[in-house]
């Protein structure tokens, strides 16, 4: 009987059940869950960022909550890591320029591929044309570990088809490679680029790009004047996502840039630090600080972007 | 981009001997003999047997890493100079899986060097490594002991010279600790167990251990097993062990696991600074032996290497606050040793590839390499007067020795899926509780068929 009369109730309290979730959302108790889960996730970050400033002996010998009973600061770490000269001690500052140099384009291109592709599957009309979209977004499933190999080998040896050469090998030594990285980030980007922007571009509405089209407008102009103004919202959580996940990437980075100074990213440098036994391994806490100032600078910058990005690709309609 | 003038700068730190001119690579020698051909053919008179190869690139893939990697490009640096040849080196943590990947897909470094001999028969079995010249093979003959070459021989084929070493059967000690209580170094196992019972008596928990290595937790725990069986079964049964000839849960090797379980698994002997058995599991291994300098622990049994990590200011040497005697076996007059190495195999069979390979199986290198700072080699031509540390001295001269019989650790040796897995897993279980016989027939029933 009781549930009977709880109905009408609730009912009276909130119309749709959409209004009663976000006034519970709003409220106090949950407000107060909401800090008390903030403060849960940062702990170990906070306590990453603390024993950065610590002393080595320190660091190895108690934990970072020890700092508050006896607070010992020092920034040889950041000192060590950052302008050490020998590359046994850091050396974080010039690879964090290959980091950048891997990073840019490697947004970059992938983004201005995938525009150019979404708005053809979205507003081009060709014979095929799902199918090809269908054929990219069943890419996605394809876990990257599986085309490393081939995606080697494809730019050390080439590829033969019964013996005939069909592309010769590409031969990149040295700062050349970032090529290969670039080319390896960008064909992993595509699939999933090419499906938000497409998801995006195809809601746009129909008539604007036909009265476009009645003014006398080429595709080139609608895209540059019409569509990008107004999925600039979906580039931006598109390039966020693809400079964070480049920018954190080792595998890929390790694979076709190498280990070596000339090519290797902070993350592949980052990965050495620590010594072959692992022994110095104070030094990861001031390192990894120093390769997440770009992302976090870069986050917080675009992150407005960010969430309108990704809401909008997720509800439709 | 300034980007070349990085190896450059690596290079250039080599024992003062050479200035070199940012960014271009090129050499010259200091200012006295500036432009004399004299001092630059007298500074490169040893290096003239392997040849010229101005221009030339040989790539070094390896698992060391760090400083250890910038102190082999400083000892090889006279020799890239001199030759003319570039020598690009790459040091990475995922050596195993990295190698792997760049073989397969047909972009091999010229020369890996191979910390397990287990992985360097697979790719020689499938075809992918070069045998070693000639030369090598001379060199390896006359400077290794023939425990050394078998490992890097695969079915009669020699691939490449071993290049460092690391002994394993060390118990590491404060000598200071030990003289002040009137405590003598053991000969024999039996002494050993006297020596802790003694040491027990007094309140402090003789041993300690820490076996927790991320995703490796574990090895050290096989090291013990592995320097216990080669003392209990002999050299040859311990080959027959690695092999899976004798099977991983044969009542001899319960026997001799049973025997580490007398110290790893006695509450009354471990684990000193840190707490009770279980405690050795979740001990970092880089930490384990830390107790003995406060004085919570007496005897810590691990590699020639760990001298790397006792906390700074500690002093090894055999008066000071840390040093390591040989872990005995039941006959004092035999001197088996448990150890690790590398091997320098190589993918391609350039002439400037083989002449690295040579330079590397020669003396030279070793020497000019122990001068920098610390470093093992099996090789029997080294000074070891060169050696950087008492610890040092001490692992070469047991190596030196005609009469030590050498065995790799066996968990190197294994298949991987026991040796980097079940064996790793099964003794940390073993450590946690788990009884001696149920371990061994686990590892035992986890080794690959075919």
């Amino acid at each position: 009987m009781t549930a009977t009369v709880a109905k009408p109730l609730a009912a009276v309290d909130a119309h749709t059940p959409a209004a009663r979730v976000r006034k519970r959302l709003t409220s106090r108790w949950a407000s107060l869950i909401a800090i008390v889960i903030a403060l849960l996730w940062t702990t170990p970050t906070f306590g990453l960022f603390l024993s950065s400033f610590r002393p080595e002996d320190q660091i190895k010998q108690t934990g970072w909550w020890t700092f508050f009973a006896d607070p010992q600061l020092t920034l040889e770490n950041y000192q060590s890591v950052l302008f050490g000269t020998s590359s046994s001690s850091g050396q974080m500052a010039s690879f964090l320029i290959n980091s950048l140099v891997i990073t840019i384009p490697s947004v970059l291109f992938p983004v201005a591929l995938a525009t150019f592709a979404a708005y053809a599957l979205s507003w081009l009309d060709f014979r095929g044309r799902d199918w090809i979209y269908i054929g990219i977004f069943a890419l996605q499933v394809v876990p990257l570990q599986m085309a490393l190999v081939p995606l080697l080998s494809f730019f050390s040896q080439g590829v033969e088809i019964f013996g005939l050469t069909v592309l010769p090998a590409w031969e990149l030594e040295g700062p050349a490679r970032f090529v290969q990285v670039w080319f390896a980030h960008a064909c992993f980007a595509l699939p999933l680029g090419v499906f938000l922007l497409h998801n995006f571009m195809s809601e746009l509405p129909g008539s604007l790009i036909e009265a476009a089209r009645v003014d006398g407008a080429t595709h080139g102009m609608i895209l540059r004047k019409i569509v990008l103004p107004l999925v600039a919202p979906a580039l931006a959580s598109f390039g966020i996502f693809q400079f964070l996940w480049v920018w954190n990437d080792l595998l890929v980075a390790l694979i076709f840039a190498g280990g070596t100074p000339d090519s290797a990213p902070m993350t592949v440098r980052l990965a050495q630090m620590a010594g072959t036994r692992g022994n110095e391994w104070q030094r990861l806490t001031a390192g990894a600080f120093v390769s997440i100032v770009i992302p976090l600078v870069v986050f917080l910058s675009m992150q407005r972007y960010f969430v309108r990005g990704l809401l909008a690709g997720g509800i439709k309609g | 981009m300034s980007l070349p003038s990085r190896p450059a700068r690596i290079t250039a730190v080599v024992a003062g001997l050479a200035l070199i001119a940012a960014g271009c690579g090129s050499t010259e020698t200091s200012a006295p003999a500036a432009g004399g051909n004299a001092s630059v053919s007298a500074e490169c008179a040893p290096f003239a047997e392997y040849g010229s190869f101005a221009g030339k690139t040989v790539s070094i893939y390896s698992p060391i890493r760090d400083t250890e990697a910038d102190l082999f490009q400083e000892a090889w640096g006279p020799f890239a100079k001199c030759t003319g040849m570039k020598i690009t080196y790459e040091g990475t943590g995922e050596f195993e899986a990295q190698i792997q990947v760049r073989s397969d897909a047909g972009n091999p470094p010229d020369i890996a060097f191979f910390p397990q001999p287990g992985l360097l028969e697979r790719f020689a079995k499938a075809g992918k490594l070069k045998p070693a010249s000639d030369k090598v093979k001379e060199l390896t003959a006359a400077n290794w002991s023939p425990d050394w070459a078998k490992y890097s021989t695969v079915d009669n084929v020699f691939y490449g010279a071993p290049l460092g070493a690391s002994v394993k059967s060390f118990v590491w000690y404060s000598p200071k600790m030990f003289a002040e209580n009137g405590w003598k170094v053991p000969t024999t196992w039996d002494e050993m167990m006297t020596l802790s019972d003694t040491i027990a008596a007094t309140g402090i928990k003789p041993w300690c251990a820490g076996i927790e290595s991320g995703d490796a937790t574990g090895w050290p725990a096989t090291d013990w097993i592995e320097d216990v069986i080669l003392r209990e079964l002999g050299a040859e049964e311990y080959d027959n062990w690695v092999a899976h000839k004798l099977a991983f849960n044969d009542p001899k090797v319960v026997a001799a696991v049973d025997k580490v379980g007398a110290i790893l698994k006695n509450d009354k002997y471990v684990n000193g600074g840190y707490g009770p058995v279980k405690s050795i599991s979740s001990t970092a291994f880089q930490e384990g032996g830390v107790p003995i300098t406060e004085g919570k622990c007496a005897l810590h049994r691990q590699a020639s290497f760990y001298a790397n990590f006792w906390p700074e200011g500690t002093k090894v040497g055999e008066q000071d606050d840390v040093y390591a005697f040989y872990l005995p076996g039941n006959d004092a007059t035999k001197k088996p040793v448990l150890g690790g190495g590398e091997f320098v195999a190589a993918f391609a069979d350039r002439p400037e590839v083989q002449a690295v390979q040579a330079y590397l199986a020669g003396t030279d290198f070793p020497n000019r390499r122990m001068k920098l700072a610390t470093y093992v080699s099996a090789n029997k031509g080294v000074d070891l007067a060169n050696a950087a540390n008492p610890i040092d001295r001490l692992s070469m001269e047991i190596l030196q020795d005609p009469a030590t019989i050498f065995r790799f650790d066996g968990s190197d040796l294994m298949p991987a899926a026991v040796g980097a897995g079940t064996f790793w897993k099964g003794m940390t279980d073993w450590i946690n509780g788990k009884d001696t016989k149920s371990t061994l027939d686990f590892i035992d029933a986890s080794w690959p068929k075919s």
